[in-house]
């Protein structure tokens, strides 16, 4: 697949290809156009926060319409494709098998994506990313309300027709010499996550479409005006999207299994205790939907319930971070670029779960729900973990998709300022949150501690910002400029690499 | 796998596990004391509607955008909404309670010194939720 660059192919053989690694590419730059966009409208909702009073987005509708499709796009149009394309790439290879199992299939899933993306960008709706009944219903403005519906279904359909993908890929078409006990644990990552789809994701189908319906006026299903409940809607979302945020976590973890013993020229510690957690995780995942909901009215024995199903989760995420350091151990570590992702992630990973356990403790939660505490512990993932583990092996895998290496200098750099600005924003948001300020406000009273921590957190996207601006440079400069990798140990840290260069893409020969 | 040994491991699981026990222990001790609402607190009617609150207390008097109680006495709020979803919160008081259309959700609160707070709405809804806000006066009791 590689050397697109070197051996130049026509733009349009490669959009029609439905070889694995051409469609991994296809995913990947679309990804990473979204991760653009959707960061500038981030650093627009942080420039407008910075003092009280209007900044620079005029009025509080543009504002609502801004962050609801910031974090639509960087969820489902960054993480979601971001994590396809590194599945398409190294899962054939992995399981030694020439391409996905449906090629076709997994063209189409690709190319229901860039149509959900106009529709949501073009609607701009302005009902968060969690779109409630019955504000959903009847208040939120159409037609983009009804766009961003129709883009979400269409996503939606797309994770199934991958998943069903992986799942077949990996179970059915691995190399009959191995067993399902030997596949790398990069590709167990997406058969975990695949399989939490296939449960997860057509409860929130069923409910985009009660909502349409009741937007239509046909049906009162989350409308109390029509003897509907609100509440129903929250459990199906919930029942979607919490399972669905370890859909997010689980294959950038995978990543870092990847990374971390390859930098630390080790084996992993345990395998088994790896797949384990996978495993465990898909499975108690779905025991905690519910923790955001305590301050709905729920009764004290169901927020007991939930409390307890999400505090069983945590021992499956902490396994994880104790391989990754029992890997590190006693290793020879270089830190590479994607090294340095790779353990700045774990380690926020590790915060992130800590404030996690905070808001599950029922109590606290009522402290901490709905403010910017909230946005401060589910950043810590999206953006701590899974975009930093997205990025250490975006780096990880540029020689291989381009033939060339990146730069080396530039690419730290970028690392070090992500990271300070990451907890200058995020850890700051979980204090502001302490402070009361709550989440999804356009404006705030002038309360010296709320401007004291709106201000640190701006300055810290700024960084974030500028970095991503490098990392942007050092890509585009690097594909066509940078220097020649060296195709067997570009990063020369020894080992077998699983490689996307031995992947016949029937287009090169 | 390869010759280590996993002791190390299982002694951490069980760290982990033993943590979320406690975690787990403490908060639904403290809940329970918190969920109890005490006997003789007076109800205030808690009203949520795009994007302002009205109060109404056991007399009758309504007020809006401000809540006049008194220190010592023990209020229960029943928190209602007359088009979608909103949250009431008190945050000095750990009060915080969704406000939706066709239910009823109570919580309650005694106010333990004279002073003001924030009443603000936690749950977006929809304009100018950002500016759905009002004051808590903390007084001191009349006779
Ligand atoms: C140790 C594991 C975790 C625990 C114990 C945990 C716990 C919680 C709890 C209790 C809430 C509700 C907070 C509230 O609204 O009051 C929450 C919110 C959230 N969490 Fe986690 N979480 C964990 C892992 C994750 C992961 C891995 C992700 C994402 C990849 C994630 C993403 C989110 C998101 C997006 C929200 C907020 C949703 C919203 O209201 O918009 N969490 N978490
Ligand atoms: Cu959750
Ligand atoms: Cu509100």
């Amino acid at each position: 697949m590689v050397l697109e660059l070197q051996k130049p192919r026509p733009i349009w053989q490669i959009m029609f290809s439905t070889h694995h690694t051409d469609v991994g590419l296809l995913y990947l730059i679309t990804s990473l156009a979204f991760l653009f966009l959707g960061g500038s409208l981030a650093l627009a909702i942080r420039a407008e926060l910075f003092l009280p009073g209007a900044q620079i987005i005029g009025d509080a509708m543009t504002f609502n319409r801004i962050f609801t499709v910031h974090g639509t796009t960087l969820i489902f149009l960054f993480i979601l494709p971001f994590a396809s394309s590194v599945g398409n790439y190294f899962v054939p290879i992995m399981i030694r098998y020439k391409d996905m199992a449906y090629p076709k299939l997994n063209a189409i899933a690709f190319w229901m994506i860039p149509p959900a993306g106009a529709l949501i960008w073009l609607g701009f709706a302005d009902f968060t990313w969690y779109a409630t009944p019955p504000y959903s219903i009847i208040s939120a403005p159409g037609p983009a309300a009804d766009m961003w519906i129709f883009g979400l279904k269409i996503l939606g359909i797309s994770s199934v027709l991958g998943a069903i993908n992986f799942i077949v890929t990996i179970l059915k078409c691995k190399h009959p010499d191995m067993s399902i006990g030997q596949v790398p644990l990069l590709a167990w990552s997406f058969l975990s996550s695949s399989l939490i789809i296939l449960v997860a994701i057509p409860t929130f189908a069923a409910a985009l479409l009660m909502l349409l319906t009741d937007r239509l006026g046909v049906s009162g299903f989350f409308n109390p005006a029509m003897g509907g409940d609100p509440i129903a809607y929250a459990h199906l979302f919930w029942f979607t999207f919490h399972p669905e945020v370890y859909v997010l976590v689980i294959p950038a973890i995978g990543m870092m299994y990847e990374i971390i013993p390859r930098f630390s020229r080790k084996p992993i510690y345990s395998y088994n205790s790896g797949v384990f957690a996978f495993v465990l995780l898909s499975i108690v995942g779905f025991s905690s939907w519910a923790h955001h909901m305590y301050a709905t009215g729920m009764s004290f024995t169901e927020k007991t319930v939930f409390m307890v199903g999400t505090l069983a989760a945590v021992p499956a995420s902490a396994m994880h971070v104790f391989n990754f350091i029992a890997t590190m151990w006693n290793g020879r570590i270089k830190f590479s670029t994607p090294m340095m992702w790779a353990v700045g992630g774990i380690a926020l990973f590790f915060s992130a779960g800590a404030g996690g356990v905070a808001n599950a403790a029922m109590p606290l939660d009522f402290t901490t729900h709905d403010t910017y505490w909230v946005v401060g512990h589910f950043h810590l993932f999206v953006m701590g973990t899974i975009a930093f583990g997205s990025i250490g092996f975006l780096y990880y895998m540029f020689p291989y998709v381009t033939g060339r290496m990146y730069n080396e200098k530039m690419g730290k750099i970028h690392f070090v300022m992500s990271f300070v600005g990451t907890v200058l924003v995020f850890f700051t948001q979980h204090v502001l949150g302490l402070y009361g300020m709550p989440r999804r406000v356009f404006d705030y009273p002038p309360i010296p501690e709320w401007i004291a921590m709106n201000q640190i957190a701006t300055v810290g996207a700024m960084i974030i910002g500028v970095s991503m601006v490098i990392f942007l440079a050092n890509m585009i400069y690097s594909s066509g400029k940078g220097k020649l990798a060296n195709t067997e140990d570009p990063f020369g840290v020894g080992g077998k690499y699983y490689y996307p260069f031995e992947a016949k893409n029937p287009h090169h020969d | 796998m390869s010759g280590h040994s996993n002791w190390p491991e299982w002694i951490y699981i069980g760290v982990v596990v033993a943590l979320m026990v406690w975690v787990g222990a403490e908060a639904w001790e403290a809940e329970r004391l918190v969920e109890h609402v005490p006997e003789g607190a007076e109800t205030i009617v808690v009203t949520g509607q795009q994007w302002f609150w009205t109060f109404e207390h056991e007399d009758g008097t309504k007020e809006i955008g401000e809540l006049h109680v008194e220190v010592g006495k023990a209020y229960k709020f029943e928190i209602v909404s007359k088009d979608v979803n909103h949250s009431f919160n008190i945050h000095d008081y750990v009060v915080l309670m969704d406000a939706i259309p066709g239910r009823v959700n109570t919580v309650w609160f005694a106010p333990t010194e004279v002073g003001q707070h924030d009443i603000q709405c936690r749950e977006y809804c929809g304009l100018i939720h950002y500016n759905m806000r009002g004051t808590l006066y903390v007084e001191a009791p009349s006779s």
